[in-house]
């Protein structure tokens, strides 16, 4: 028997992976199915109708909701990159320097460190230093998860890099800091504008850190959506999922097509 | 000199700014957690006793020192209600972990059996849910799981059962819910650790004699333990802490940790407490989050 034959899909394989990806996007397409519902029961079927967004977009308290989240994640995601990239190039450039475990360890134990502690920690951290809590600490908050997502994103780009490629700049004279702005940057461009949507779609969709860290008056999307869910389904809710759905989808279309655009140039797509 | 250690001064630069916020926002608040788990609970704002007040010098450090107790972690101890929520956290990560598995590991299987072209697309299919939101994938499950939502409507218009199920606020929904949220965290290292395996040994095996079956066991479950590590912690250490999931789909009778320290911290304001419940978890993790933090080193190419 060949290799390939060993290797073929089974039906098996084949089932288990259908099933997995229909049980993935099941929820998610009945939930859009339902946005469009022109019923106010959520379980009736009224016909087609974009009542819900329409609903939606006259809610004044859900659209302050709204923007709030939308610049909290823009700008989290913006210095998270900054952050992180930085925190990437350090780790996988700089080899051993001081610190350089307790240094990993932050940048990794977000990752799965449960938000409650997180959170809690980091308001009373606010607290203590008497800071108004609203955007700027819900930001700070965000910047903090993740960035450390933009770090693994950027670090693992970094370490499938050819460094011959660095070394030949610098034995043409580049200076490192030339080097990596000429050669490295361009190279690792895709893996930051991933790390960059990853963590604006993180930040979008924290409820439990921005809990903690918001003040009165300023709830983000997820807050809302939240007190909204505990008392029941719904349809403005559904419409309103719809919506950041599309916006998540839009960006990771956007995302796959850059990192396919630098493929394109010769360069392996980036992970994630 | 090589390249390498032109590279290094400048990299090492680049720590700093990182560096600095990570000790800021990450390590100095659970110093935070710390002392206010060991304070007493007062009613004022903040709701703590005592407060550390800088300006009032040395005495008053010393002051507060002395009013440091272990009260909180006595209550916590002691109260069945928090070590029960412990043991409900950790036998409900452990129980999603192990469905996860289960059911994460013939996805990841498939997806490394697909042709080369069409695994990038697996992948992405894999990742999509992972980047929408959490919340609203639970809220997904509420629309479908109510009482007269469309999994009841079906199994009554199959006629399987003859009256409506109740789903919502019950174990079996928060198992689901927490399933379908991580199964992504499962399959994506499991692929990973599958996808690179040498095609080669299999066909070694089934050289050597070994049905199908005993070639998996013996060659390729082995070779994906990496994996399988990955996927258990990156899934069981968020888990244990779940917030979100198991207040939206579970009972309300019993809770797990992330409720309860949410609900001292919000309902009853007892901060005190819920940082003492929040070092409590962390203890609880810290085997766990060694583990992954050595995982997530070798895997990155860290181990310099």
């Amino acid at each position: 028997m060949t290799a390939r034959g060993l290797n073929r899909l089974s039906t098996f394989n084949a089932v288990s992976l259908a099933l997995g990806v229909a049980f993935l996007y099941l929820p998610i397409v009945i939930l859009v199915i339902y946005s469009f519902n022109a019923s106010r029961l959520v379980t009736v079927w009224g016909g087609w109708s974009l009542r819900w967004y329409s609903e939606f977009f006259h809610d004044r308290a859900m659209l302050d909701a709204a923007s709030m989240s939308f610049r909290v994640a823009a700008t989290s995601a913006t210095i998270a990159t900054l952050l992180g990239t930085l925190a990437a190039v350090a780790l996988s450039r700089g080899a051993r320097f001081k610190g350089r475990t307790l240094f990993s360890g932050m940048l990794y134990a977000p990752l799965v460190m449960p938000e409650v502690i997180t959170g809690l920690s980091l308001l009373l951290l606010f607290v203590a230093v008497n800071a108004e809590r609203g955007f700027w600490t819900v930001t700070i908050a965000h910047t903090s998860l993740t960035m450390c997502f933009v770090a693994v994103v950027v670090q693992s780009r970094l370490g499938v890099l050819d460094r011959s490629l660095e070394e030949a700049a610098m034995d043409l004279g580049c200076d490192p800091l030339r080097a990596f702005i000429a050669v490295t940057l361009p190279l690792i461009l895709p893996a930051i504008a991933a790390g960059w949507m990853l963590a604006f779609t993180l930040s979008l969709d924290d409820l439990v850190i921005a809990s903690f860290t918001t003040g009165p008056g300023s709830a983000t999307l997820p807050i809302r959506i939240y007190s909204e869910v505990r008392l029941g389904v719904k349809p403005e809710i559904n419409a309103i999922c719809t919506l950041v759905i599309g916006l998540i989808a839009a960006v990771i279309v956007i995302a796959s097509l850059a990192s396919k655009l630098s493929s394109a140039r010769g360069e392996s797509a980036a992970p994630l | 000199m090589s390249a390498r250690s032109i590279f290094t001064r400048p990299a090492r630069l680049a720590a700093i700014a990182p560096y600095v916020w990570m000790v800021l926002f990450f390590l100095v608040p659970f110093g935070f957690v710390l002392k206010i788990s060991l304070s007493q609970t007062a009613i004022a704002q903040p709701p703590y006793l005592p407060v550390f007040d800088l300006t009032q010098g040395i005495a008053a450090l010393r002051s507060a020192f002395a009013a440091m107790s272990l009260d909180n972690f006595r209550l916590l101890v002691s109260d069945d209600l928090y070590v029960l929520s412990y043991l409900r956290s950790l036998v409900v990560a452990a129980v999603s972990t192990s469905i996860l598995l289960v059911i994460g590991y013939p996805i990841a299987y498939g997806m490394a059996r697909l042709p080369q072209r069409w695994q990038p697309i697996a992948m992405m299919l894999v990742i999509i849910p992972f980047w929408t939101s959490f919340l609203i994938r639970i809220y997904a499950w509420i629309n479908i799981l109510q009482h007269d939502g469309l999994l009841n409507k079906i199994l009554l218009a199959l006629h399987i059962v003859s009256a409506p199920v109740v789903w919502l606020s019950t174990d079996s929904a928060m198992y689901l819910g927490i399933v379908y949220s991580y199964l992504p965290f499962m399959i994506l290292p499991l692929y990973a650790t599958l996808a690179k395996m040498e095609p080669s040994l299999l066909e070694a095996a089934s050289d050597l004699g070994a049905s199908p079956r005993r070639a998996f066991w013996l060659v390729t479950f082995p070779l994906s333990l990496p994996g399988v590590a990955a996927g258990i912690l990156l899934c069981f250490i968020p888990i244990v802490g779940e917030f979100v999931i198991p207040d939206l789909l579970a009972g309300s009778n019993s809770l797990m940790i992330g409720q309860t320290l949410w609900l001292e911290f919000f309902t009853n304001k007892d901060w005190p407490v819920a940082s003492a419940a929040a070092v409590m978890l962390l203890v609880l993790l810290v085997v766990p989050l060694i583990f992954y933090d050595r995982l997530q080193r070798r895997q990155l190419g860290d181990s310099r």
